[in-house]
């Protein structure tokens, strides 16, 4: 199916969720509220002659330095694609300025478990319903969310970890890796020290 | 005298009954192919949990990217899947292509076929290798190695470089083909399906490979999609997704090959699909050689970065490299729009995605890079859960994920 007419189709089906739709460069994207997004994607998932079963990629966006005007601070982007059927389209859904969340869609596709886990890591956009939304590529303990736009490229301090990790080698290096090898290493300074 | 060296060190051990116990497996192993960490449930020798912890190799590639021209961030992709550079190159070159509407000539195409092809052979061949090197084949390992040395002597041949090439352009490739590059690679192609039937004839039948792998890490079609697996591990369940045919790119249209289908989703079926891509990498190489076309190899509107034919054998100090014309900027072209594209390739580990925004600068507003080694790991939580710890290294291997591509 044209790309077109599967947004003119979703239109239709959820006028008062989509917010407008747009092609660039042969790809069709729609914008829409994030109330209703899994409702929205079951739906393309599920009506037969849409049969959206692949879900290509899921990512967050800070638009806080885009030019556009009217665009909602941060949004979630879904990639879908059919399988039996070749035709895409793309969903994007604006989920607000301060304390960004969505609901999530693992029970659709339990392969998004992971890219929400990295959406929220990164962008710090929560998703409601997930089973374990923790963070992914960055240590627990991280501050701040890297990929939002007031984050900035290059830092002044270190990770807090990784004093904590240096400290850690200092004890290492004291007790010695082998604590075998190291007590003969220590007998062997003791007898130098004696000479 | 013994001591624990420090507390965390000492084996935790879970509450509950009989022989439960935790084990931390990584990510300084040796069969988990990078710095991947396992941290396992278990039951005896049986997987009563496992949970997947990345980021070790995490380098922040999407913000760096938004500080980049497109023409600087090409060099990343090189980090992204190292086994295969060549492949995560071209997805990034196709995909900012689409997005700024610049056209390719078609030798260009056909170049980047053979070499996107090539280091999908690179990537099969380090997988065999290592694949039935942790089940226990050892010889196998030496034979893949004496064929991918070949194939990057070719490469060193075509761009200098051996691992991180950066040799397609946006636009185009960097340099041509020598016809001593192509006298060479057809030599390759004429041994190599014998050399593919060599490694068959070592595992393929082989008891032992046979035990390991059929029948073990079973994912039915639905639930391979749903976990969202590309690439190979999707398609010996049995379902025929290859973007080089859904969607295609570069020469793949104008070339004649088969998706090959497995249909158990076992271990054994992602084999037995990776060694006829294999014999169908040959396949698509053999026939770029012989169609391929006379012309240029970059577009005239390619950006940025314009690597001159003859590079001069000396540059004065006092001048600088943009003067010189060793690089050549292009800044008045209104070459950058607005918008946003979504575009797949077919690298050997599976879909590749780039998605970018562009705000009309020269620079990604936003890259998110889709990469099937990171969900392929999201997944092995799901395939391992409750088999055994034997089978954890095998089903690693048969996921073929790099943790280069998946931390990013």
């Amino acid at each position: 199916m044209e790309p077109v007419a599967i947004s003119d189709r979703l239109r239709a089906e959820f006028p008062d969720e989509i917010l407008c739709s747009y092609s660039n460069q042969g790809q069709t994207a729609v914008v829409v509220r994030p109330g209703q997004i899994v409702e929205i994607l079951r739906w393309l998932r599920d009506t037969p002659d849409l049969r959206m079963n692949h879900l290509r990629s899921l990512c967050g966006v800070d638009n806080a330095r885009r030019k556009d005007p009217g665009l909602s601070r941060f949004e979630v982007v879904y990639n879908l694609y059919s399988i039996p059927l070749c035709h895409e389209i793309r969903v994007r859904a604006e989920v607000g300025d301060k304390d960004p969340a969505i609901d999530s869609v693992v029970d659709l596709w339990p392969g998004a478990n992971w890219l929400e886990r990295e959406t929220f890591d990164l962008l710090g956009i929560r998703f409601e319903g997930h089973p374990d939304l923790r963070r992914v590529l960055l240590p627990d303990d991280w501050v701040g969310h890297p990929l939002r736009k007031d984050y900035p490229l290059k830092g002044k301090e270190e990770w807090a970890g990784m004093t904590e990790l240096l400290d850690k080698i200092k004890e290492l290096d004291r007790f010695g890796f082998d604590p075998e090898g190291h007590a003969h290493g220590q007998a062997a300074v003791q007898e130098e020290d004696d000479q | 005298m013994t001591r624990p060296i420090t507390k965390s060190l000492e084996i935790p051990v879970a509450d509950g009954e009989g022989e439960r116990y935790s084990l931390r497996m990584g990510p300084q192993h040796p069969a988990t192919h990078g710095v991947l960490r396992v941290d396992l449930e278990l039951d005896g020798e049986t997987i009563v949990e496992c949970t997947p912890q990345v980021g070790y190799l995490h380098r922040g590639f999407e913000k760096l990217a938004e500080n980049k021209t497109y023409a600087q961030a090409l060099i990343l992709t090189d980090r992204l899947d190292y086994i295969a550079a060549m492949a995560n190159n071209i997805g990034y070159c196709v995909a900012v292509e689409k997005l700024l509407g610049i056209s390719v000539p078609l030798r260009a195409k056909y170049i980047r076929t053979i070499t996107g092809e090539m280091s999908r052979l690179c990537s099969h061949l380090l997988w065999l290798a290592t694949h039935a090197l942790d089940i226990g084949a050892m010889t196998v390992f030496l034979y893949c190695f004496r064929e991918r040395e070949i194939l990057l002597d070719l490469f060193e041949e075509l761009c200098g470089a051996r691992l991180t090439f950066s040799y397609p352009r946006i636009g185009g490739v960097r340099q041509d083909v020598t016809s001593a590059f192509i006298d060479e690679l057809q030599r390759f192609l004429d041994i190599f399906p014998s050399k593919i039937e060599e490694y068959e004839t070592l595992i393929d039948t082989n008891r032992i490979w046979l035990k390991r792998t059929v029948g073990v890490g079973k994912v039915s079609g639905e639930e391979a999609l749903a976990l969202g697996l590309t690439g190979a591990c999707l398609r010996g369940s049995g379902v025929d997704y290859d973007t080089r045919k859904h969607q295609p790119y570069d020469a793949y249209d104008l070339v004649d090959f088969e998706v090959p289908l497995g249909s158990d989703g076992d271990i054994y079926a992602r084999y037995r699909c990776r060694m006829e891509e294999m014999h169908q990498s040959a396949r698509i190489i053999q026939q770029c050689i012989d169609q391929l076309p006379p012309g240029p190899i970059i577009g005239p509107d390619a950006p940025d970065l314009v690597m001159p034919n003859k590079v001069p054998a000396r540059i004065e100090a006092s001048t600088n490299a943009y003067g010189t014309g060793l690089i050549k900027l292009i800044r008045d072209r209104n070459l950058y729009v607005s918008g946003d594209v979504y575009v797949a390739t077919e690298v050997p580990k599976g879909e590749l995605g780039f998605y970018f925004i562009s705000d009309g600068n020269n620079r990604p507003y936003r890259m998110h890079i889709r990469s099937p080694s990171f969900i392929h790991i999201g997944a092995l939580a799901a395939i391992a859960k409750g088999e055994l710890i034997a089978d954890l290294i095998a089903n690693i291997g048969s996921l073929d994920v790099v943790l280069g591509e998946s931390d990013r």
